[in-house]
């Protein structure tokens, strides 16, 4: 039988790069563990969605143009997360810098119109305590805002660290995980603009 | 320095984009997010249930496109843990919601309406 891949190629790994790549596998299943996460809350919210309790409907309560601003705001931080990432494979620290702001700022942004959105519905009286649909919301969406909070705390700390050390190799692995992060967060929200949003809209 | 810290990452990271693939993923996605946006609010004649499949499959079809071109899956080199991983994810997803969804749905169809009323008075909740 024959090996599928040579193995005088592995043994010659320098053994800093191993390390890197068993980071980088280590981090890709922890964000496959935080999908099943997210998968149960949504088979929550699938379950949960029909139990208004006389209370409003998803189709009664969301704005449609205002969630796709938000979605439009989310992808293109995810977009410009990769352009910092391909700034990174350059070795342009300074477009880095740039490309990771422009992300932080459009991270910023959506969270700001999330929780505008989330305060409207608490001040109506249509907050998580209103009805089984709003828990199963809430804890749904509010999963996702409080992991796209932590990956702006994230990519604070990371611009900062940039600034002063530059692009370590350290710095270079970190952003790195962290770009994988951030387009996970992308990932999640398109079912959710599909299945709590659009379904919403359409009644079901 | 800096450029033996480029050898060691196009080095060990065989699975970066480039500018082209980055671009087509965005516009892609965006593409695919606003046509399922305007069948919504434009619906027409449609039925609900031709609506879902198709935004369903617009979804579904942005999920492969933004794992392709922004998380570079599949494009890894032998052996593909990555992908192990996350087809053993999917399968437990799968699992989860539709296991979820499969038992809920029997429990409500097991259930008479006066039962459910019976039940959620000994609860002490309902009306």
């Amino acid at each position: 039988m024959t090996t599928p891949y040579n193995v005088a190629t592995i043994k010659t790994h320098v053994p800093d790069n191993d390390t890197d790549s068993k980071t980088i596998l280590g981090f890709w299943i922890y964000i496959m563990t935080d999908c099943v996460l997210f998968a149960s809350l949504f088979a929550t919210y699938a379950v949960l969605h029909k139990n208004t309790f006389d209370g409003p409907s998803a189709q009664q309560l969301f704005s449609l143009k205002y969630v796709l601003t938000e979605t439009i705001v989310l992808l293109t931080s995810s977009f410009t997360c990769g352009l910092a990432i391909l700034s990174l494979r350059q070795n342009h620290k300074n477009k880095v810098l740039f490309w990771f702001s422009i992300t932080f700022i459009l991270g910023i942004v959506f969270l700001a119109l999330e929780l505008t959105d989330f305060r409207h519905l608490a001040l109506q009286g249509d907050s998580w305590r209103r009805s089984g649909f709003l828990s199963s919301f809430f804890a749904l969406v509010g999963t996702h805002g409080l992991h796209i909070t932590v990956g702006l705390i994230w990519m604070l700390v990371m611009l900062v660290r940039v600034w002063m050390v530059g692009l370590s190799k350290g710095n270079i692995r970190r952003l790195t995980l962290l770009s994988i992060f951030w387009h996970f967060l992308d990932i999640i929200w398109i079912f959710i603009f599909t299945i709590v949003y659009l379904f919403g809209a359409l009644g079901i | 320095m800096s450029k033996t810290n480029q050898a060691i990452v196009s080095k060990h990271d065989p699975e970066h984009g480039t500018l082209r693939s980055y671009v087509t993923g965005f516009v892609t996605s965006i593409v695919l997010t606003v046509s399922a946006y305007l069948l919504v609010v434009n619906r027409g004649n449609a039925t609900t249930g031709l609506i879902v499949k198709i935004i369903v499959a617009l979804a579904l079809i942005q999920f492969i496109v933004q794992l392709f071109f922004f998380l570079h899956l599949g494009k890894e080199t032998k052996p593909r843990w990555k992908l192990f991983v996350f087809f053993f994810m999917i399968l437990v997803v799968l699992i989860l919601v539709f296991g979820s969804l499969w038992i809920m749905n029997n429990l409500n169809y097991r259930m008479t309406p006066s039962q459910q009323f019976n039940y959620m008075n000994d609860q002490g909740g309902g009306f």
